[in-house]
């Protein structure tokens, strides 16, 4: 039972984008299509389902001092191992992504669960959790990704959808629009969560030192 | 010359790595409120970028592709990243203490900053030598200041604005991140680029 709502907890309860914000980086720069956001977020996905496993097994044995640059390298080799897979599976979508895929090493979801939840549980929730934050990224991922391929090419993975009801609108797929979309959906979510729960953990839960909490504390970053 | 001029317009301005790669989103939400937190982050990347740029092309032409073992290069990177960052911060602290305190406590939040790991990539992407990488990696990180120091001016009016009660915070920060990326937009193709 505890393991079912480990994994539901991470797909909407606390979504990693919306309710934790983290791993702006790549949901920004992914987003630009369905097929990419989903790309993406299953890449993660299997990096956090991987590293969670081995560093909660793992949990024991890391020394406490040592244990940042554990997970980071831990992270690491899991990144490298679904790298030369998309490489070898999926090159074209390895394509897209670029340099996005190495890159999830630094992504903070991955190392915030190690840090906030592999660290203090066994393997098997680990599991579960890393699945559910994984999906939730997917999730937000896919929302995003939905919204921005729709309105800025008028297609929904890769299939106009839109006929010629309207012109699409190519700066909703160019940074701008990424920005943009991202700051209104974050809003109508803040609206809609019906400021149940309006300490807005944001960053400031997050233990890691990415710099998005700063220094003092801020309850909304 | 030429080269070096091309290399420095598209990484500040072109393909500004925050505004157009959306590399080092977290630091540029987390310390733009202010244009002297702005500033000081901004100082430790560009440092810990340029060193950072040098070194991981050094090791990767020297050591890693020579063994044919370039397919190991995130994990390299980011430990070179991590252990430099922790020298930096040592040496920093012994040798040139005004230097440290005014940049010491962006440190140690520049390993996991995407930015940095970003530029290591890129370099070895675009095929870049050694003096050339430690330019982008200079010249990006200098972009990465200017979007900072640019959006912590746009913050510190929104403080003043009167805003709806659920885009308060950052869902209105990334819409007017989304304006200033507008009119960085507005460099696409200059010079060819």
């Amino acid at each position: 039972m505890k393991a079912l709502k480990t994994l539901t907890n991470g797909i909407i309860k606390e979504n990693p984008v919306f309710r934790l914000v983290l791993g702006t980086c790549p949901t920004l720069a992914v987003t630009t299509s369905v097929r990419n956001g989903i790309g993406m977020g299953l890449a993660a996905t299997v990096v956090l389902v991987g590293s969670n496993l081995v560093i909660s097994l793992l949990r024991k044995v890391i020394p406490d001092k040592v244990r940042i640059p554990a997970y980071i390298t831990i992270i690491s080799g899991f990144v490298t191992i679904v790298q030369m897979l998309l490489k070898a599976y999926l090159p074209e979508l390895d394509k897209e992504l670029g340099i996005y895929i190495p890159l999830i090493v630094v992504n903070c979801i991955i190392l915030a669960r190690a840090e906030m939840f592999a660290n203090k549980n066994n393997a098997l929730l680990s599991i579960f959790d890393g699945i559910g934050m994984g999906l939730g990224f997917t999730v937000a991922l896919l929302t995003i990704g939905t919204v921005r391929e729709l309105l800025g090419a008028g297609t929904w993975f890769g299939m106009t959808v839109t006929a010629n009801l309207f012109e699409p609108a190519l700066i909703i797929i160019l940074p701008p629009g990424g920005f943009l979309v991202f700051g209104i959906i974050m809003g109508l979510v803040n609206k809609f969560s019906a400021m149940s729960s309006t300490e807005n953990k944001g960053c400031a839960s997050c233990p890691l030192p990415c710099g998005a909490s700063g220094k003092g504390k801020e309850g909304q970053v | 010359m030429n080269e070096i001029l091309m290399i420095a317009i598209s990484a500040v301005l072109v393909n500004n790595f925050v505004l157009s790669q959306f590399l080092g989103i977290c630091p540029f939400l987390g310390v733009s409120k202010k244009l002297e937190t702005a500033l000081g982050m901004g100082g430790a990347v560009v440092f810990v970028m340029t060193v950072a740029s040098c070194i991981t092309r050094a090791i990767y032409d020297l050591f890693l592709f020579p063994n044919g073992l370039d397919y190991l290069n995130t994990i390299v990177f980011i430990l070179i990243i991590a252990s430099l960052v922790q020298f930096v911060e040592v040496v920093l602290k012994k040798f040139l203490p005004t230097l440290y305190r005014a940049l010491g406590i962006y440190l140690p939040l520049i390993t996991t900053n995407c930015a940095v790991l970003g530029a290591a990539l890129i370099n070895i992407d675009k095929g870049y030598n050694v003096l050339n990488s430690t330019l982008y990696g200079f010249f990006a990180g200098v972009g990465f200041t200017l979007a900072l120091v640019l959006f912590a001016g746009v913050r510190e009016r929104l403080e003043y604005s009167d805003i709806p009660e659920s885009l308060k915070g950052l869902p209105i920060a990334l819409i007017a991140a989304a304006l200033v990326s507008m009119a960085f937009l507005g460099f696409k193709g200059l010079f060819g680029i």
